[in-house]
C-alpha cells in the first residue's frame, strides 16, 4: 500500500454543469412491481434493502404492477390527476404574478406534485403536516379554498396571516397544515413533538415531518431522528429528494450516505424509497407508514425521489448550475403525464378529457385569483391594517407594545 | 405553609400544575427517573407516571423542538435545559419558532411552553456554568423572560408561566437554590428555611408575570435588579448606610416599567445590577429607560453594575461576580455624582 504524500480534501460535485449533456446514467432505478411489499410491522433491520431501492408502480406502458398497486379506484386516481393539474396551474399563474408585481415571492412545485398531492389522501382529519415551503398540493388536494392561498400570496386585507408572512408560508390548523417557518428543518422536529403529545393523550391522530434533501444536514433532522426512535413516535418522516437545495446538488447533503433513506436504519427507523413522480407509489408507501405509525408502531421514513424541474424560487436562476435541458433526462418523467397515461390505460382518461381538464383547471384558478385581487394585491387595493404589525405577538398585548402601536399611530 | 427551599419550591409549582392539568407535561436531560441534577423534579416521575414527566436523548434543539409540538397539538409542557449555558443548541427553535408562532400563523397555533433553565454565577461553574444569557431573550419578540430570586416567588411565578398562554423563559438563579446569598462567599450561607420567602403555600397559587416587587422600600436611590443580584442589592444598601429602594424585576419581559419610574421620580437616582455582561444586557435597556422616562427627575447619571465583559472566569470568581462591595461603591458613587 502506498502511503499518501498529504492529505487531500474531497468536494462532491454533480456529474454535469451548464453546458454539459445531462447525466442520469448513474441513477439506479428499479423496475416498476419489483421491490416487495413487507408486512407494515417489519422491523429495520429486515427491509434494509427498501432504504436502497425505489419502490414503483407504473411502468413505462402506464400499467400499474407489483405488489404496491391496486389501492385507489378510478375516481380517487381522477382526484389524483386533478389535485396535481390544480397545484400546477396554481404555480403557473403565481409564477406570473409575481412577474406582474402582485408578490414578492414566489415558489413553484414543479415536477414535484404527486409528492404532497398523494401523500394527503393517505391522512384522515386530524392529522398534522408539518411541511416546508414546497407542499401546498397538501392544502390543494385537501380542498383548502385557492382564494385563501392567493390572498396569503398577495398581503392583502383578506390575508389569513394579515400580511405578516413571506408569501406562500400559509398556516392552517383545520386542514391539519402547520404554520410554515423560514428557518428550515425546524418543524422536522416539532412534528415528532406533535406525533408524542398524540401517544401522551392516547389519541389516533398521526404527524407527518416534511424535509428537503439538502435541509436534511440540518442538525433538527438528527435530532428529529433520534427523538421519534427513542419514543416510538406515530410520525411519518419525510424527504423530498428533488436532487437540489438551491444551487447545491444533493450529494453535498447526502455525503458518503448511499440514500437519504439509509439516514433512517442507524436510527433503528424503517426506512422507504419511493418514486416521487409515481402518484400510485407515493400513496402506497404514505397509506404504509400512515398505518404503522396508527398501529403504534412507530416512525418511517420515506424518501421521495423527484426532480425540482422549476427554479428554486422566483429569485433564482437555475441555468446558472445546472443544464437547462436536465429536468428533460430526468429518468422518472413528470407526475402528471404519467398518471394521466396510466389513466388512459385504465380506460378511465381520455386526450379530450384531459385538454378539457386543464381548461377548466386553468378557469377555477383564474377565477379564484380575481376574487383573491378584489381584496388587493402586495403594491396595489386593499391592505391589512398598521395595527395588525402589533397584534399576535403574545396572547395580551403588553404595555410597551401599546406605546409602540401609539406611536405608530394607531 | 411550609418551609421550601427553592428547588423544593420549583418542584411544587410543577407538581401543583401537573395535579390541576392532565396537559402539563414535564421533560428533560436527567429530569425522570433520577429527578433532575438539581432535584428540582424529584418525584414527578413516580407520582404521574412515565409518560407526563421523562428523560430526553441529550439534544436541546430536540427539547424545545419537540415542547414547540407538543403545544401545537395542545399540551403544555414545561422544560428544562440543564444549564442555562447549555440552551444555544435550542436558541433556533426558541427565537424563531416558540417566539414567533403565534404571530406568523395568526394565532392558527400557539406555544404555550415553559423553557426552564439553571442560570448565573457564584457557584465556581467556570465559563458554562455560570452564564446569564437573559438579554439573548429579552431581545427576541414574542418570549416572556422571568427570573425569581426567592421561593415563594419561584413557586408563583412557575405556576404563572405553566398556566401562561405564550412562551416563557424561566432562568431559576441556582446559586439561590438552596439559600439567599449576598456575595459574601466568605460568610456561611444561610439556609432558605431561615428566611421570609422561604415560606410557600402548599398549594396552588400564581404571581403575575410582568408585575416587580419592591424588596426594600428607599429615598435615596433605586437599584433595579433581579435574580441573585437582588440579595446582594439588599446587603449593599445595608453595609453602605444608603436607604435605597430595591426593586426585584422577577419579570424582565413584559417588564414593570410603571414601578421602575414611580420609584426613580422619588428618589432621583438609578443603579441598575445584574450578573450578566455590561454590553448590551439587559441594564441597558432599564438605563435607555429610565433616561426616557425619568430625565427630569434625574440627579445623578444613571449606572450599572454588571459582570465584566468577559467570559465568565472559575479561579477569579469573586473578582467577576458583582458582589456587595462593587454594588456598594456604585451606591456611594451615584450619591456623591
Amino acid at each position: 500500500m502506498v502511503e499518501p504524500a498529504h492529505l487531500s480534501l474531497h468536494v462532491p460535485e454533480p456529474a454535469v454543469r451548464p453546458g454539459g449533456e445531462p447525466d442520469f446514467s448513474n441513477v439506479k432505478i428499479a423496475k416498476a412491481g419489483a421491490v416487495p411489499r413487507p408486512p407494515v410491522d417489519a422491523a429495520a433491520e429486515d427491509i434494509r434493502d427498501l432504504a436502497y431501492s425505489i419502490i414503483r408502480v407504473l411502468n413505462r406502458d402506464g400499467e400499474a404492477v407489483g405488489p404496491w398497486a391496486g389501492l385507489l379506484t378510478d375516481d380517487e386516481l381522477r382526484n389524483g390527476l386533478r389535485h396535481m393539474m390544480t397545484l400546477r396551474a396554481f404555480d403557473a399563474r403565481m409564477l406570473m404574478a409575481q412577474r406582474q408585481g402582485k408578490t414578492s415571492f414566489y415558489m413553484q412545485h414543479l415536477g414535484e406534485e404527486a409528492v404532497s398531492c398523494a401523500f394527503r389522501k393517505a391522512l384522515q382529519k386530524g392529522d398534522m403536516n408539518f411541511p416546508t415551503y414546497r407542499q401546498a398540493g397538501l392544502l390543494i388536494a385537501d380542498d383548502y379554498p385557492m382564494v385563501e392561498m392567493m390572498n396569503q400570496i398577495f398581503s392583502n386585507e383578506a390575508d389569513p396571516l394579515r400580511g405578516r408572512q413571506l408569501p406562500i408560508m400559509y398556516s392552517s390548523r383545520e386542514h391539519g397544515f402547520f404554520t410554515i417557518s423560514g428557518n428550515l428543518a425546524t418543524q422536522y422536529v416539532q412534528a415528532v413533538g406533535w406525533a408524542m403529545a398524540s401517544a401522551i393523550k392516547n389519541d389516533s391522530r398521526i404527524a407527518a415531518a416534511w424535509i428537503g434533501d439538502g435541509s436534511t444536514a440540518e442538525s433538527d433532522f438528527h435530532s428529529a431522528l433520534v427523538f421519534a426512535s427513542t419514543y416510538r413516535a406515530p410520525v411519518v418522516l419525510n424527504v423530498v429528494n428533488n436532487q437540489w437545495a438551491i444551487s447545491t446538488f444533493q450529494g453535498i447533503a447526502r455525503g458518503g450516505s448511499g440514500t437519504f433513506a439509509a439516514r433512517g436504519l442507524g436510527f433503528g427507523i424503517p426506512a422507504l424509497r419511493v418514486d416521487g413522480n409515481d402518484y400510485l407509489a407515493v400513496y402506497a408507501v404514505a397509506c404504509w407508514a400512515a398505518e404503522r405509525a396508527r398501529r403504534n408502531l412507530g416512525p418511517t421514513l420515506v424518501e421521495y425521489v423527484t426532480y425540482r424541474v422549476g427554479a428554486h424560487s422566483t429569485s433564482d436562476d437555475p441555468s446558472a448550475y445546472r443544464p437547462k435541458t436536465e429536468s428533460e433526462a430526468w429518468p422518472l418523467g413528470d407526475p402528471v403525464l404519467r398518471l394521466k397515461k396510466h389513466l388512459i390505460v385504465r380506460g378511465a382518461w381520455s386526450e379530450e378529457r384531459h385538454v378539457q381538464a386543464e381548461a377548466e383547471i386553468m378557469d377555477e384558478v383564474i377565477t379564484a385569483q380575481r376574487k383573491a385581487e378584489e381584496h388587493g394585491t402586495l403594491h396595489a387595493g386593499g391592505k391589512p391594517s398598521v395595527r395588525d404589525i402589533f397584534e399576535g405577538v403574545y396572547a395580551e398585548m403588553p404595555p410597551h407594545l401599546r406605546r409602540q402601536r401609539q406611536q405608530a399611530g394607531y | 405553609m411550609a418551609r421550601m427551599t427553592m428547588i423544593e419550591a420549583v418542584r411544587s409549582a410543577m407538581d401543583v400544575s401537573m395535579e390541576r392539568d392532565d396537559d402539563v407535561v414535564v421533560f428533560g436531560e436527567d429530569v425522570g427517573y433520577f429527578g433532575g441534577v438539581f432535584r428540582c423534579t424529584q418525584g414527578l416521575q413516580a407520582k404521574y407516571g412515565k409518560t407526563r414527566c421523562f428523560d430526553t436523548p441529550i439534544n436541546e434543539s430536540g427539547i424545545v423542538g419537540a415542547a414547540i409540538g407538543m403545544a401545537a397539538y395542545g399540551l403544555k409542557p414545561c422544560v428544562e435545559i440543564q444549564f442555562a449555558d447549555y440552551m444555544y443548541p435550542a436558541y433556533d427553535q426558541l427565537t424563531q419558532e416558540a417566539a414567533r408562532i403565534r404571530y406568523r400563523s395568526n394565532g392558527d397555533f400557539t406555544c404555550p411552553i415553559v423553557v426552564r433553565m439553571p442560570t448565573g454565577g457564584g457557584i465556581f461553574g467556570g465559563q458554562t456554568h455560570s452564564q446569564s444569557p437573559e438579554a439573548l431573550f429579552t431581545h427576541v419578540c414574542g418570549l416572556k423572560v422571568v427570573v425569581p430570586s426567592n421561593p415563594y416567588d419561584a413557586k408563583g411565578l412557575l405556576t404563572a408561566a405553566i398556566a401562561d398562554p405564550d412562551p416563557v423563559i424561566f432562568l431559576e438563579p441556582k446559586r439561590l437554590y438552596n439559600g439567599p446569598f449576598d456575595g459574601h462567599h466568605d460568610r456561611p450561607v444561610t439556609p432558605w428555611s431561615r428566611h421570609d420567602l422561604g415560606e410557600v403555600p402548599e398549594g396552588y397559587y400564581t404571581i403575575p408575570i410582568g408585575k416587580a416587587d419592591i424588596r426594600r422600600e428607599g429615598s435615596a436611590v433605586t437599584v433595579v435588579t433581579y435574580g441573585t443580584m437582588v440579595h446582594v442589592a439588599l446587603a449593599a444598601a445595608e453595609e453602605t448606610g444608603i436607604d435605597a429602594e430595591v426593586i426585584d424585576l422577577r419579570s424582565l419581559m413584559p417588564l414593570d416599567l410603571d414601578t421602575i419610574v414611580k420609584s426613580v421620580a422619588k428618589t432621583g437616582r438609578c443603579v441598575v445590577v445584574h450578573e450578566a455582561t455590561l454590553t448590551s444586557g439587559f441594564g441597558g435597556e432599564i438605563a435607555a429607560l429610565v433616561q426616557e422616562h425619568c430625565f427630569y427627575h434625574l440627579e445623578a447619571p444613571v449606572m450599572r453594575v454588571a459582570g465584566w465583559d468577559t467570559p465568565y472566569p472559575h479561579a477569579q470568581e469573586w473578582d467577576y461576580f458583582p458582589g456587595p462591595a462593587r454594588v456598594g461603591r456604585a451606591l456611594i458613587d451615584v450619591m456623591e455624582a
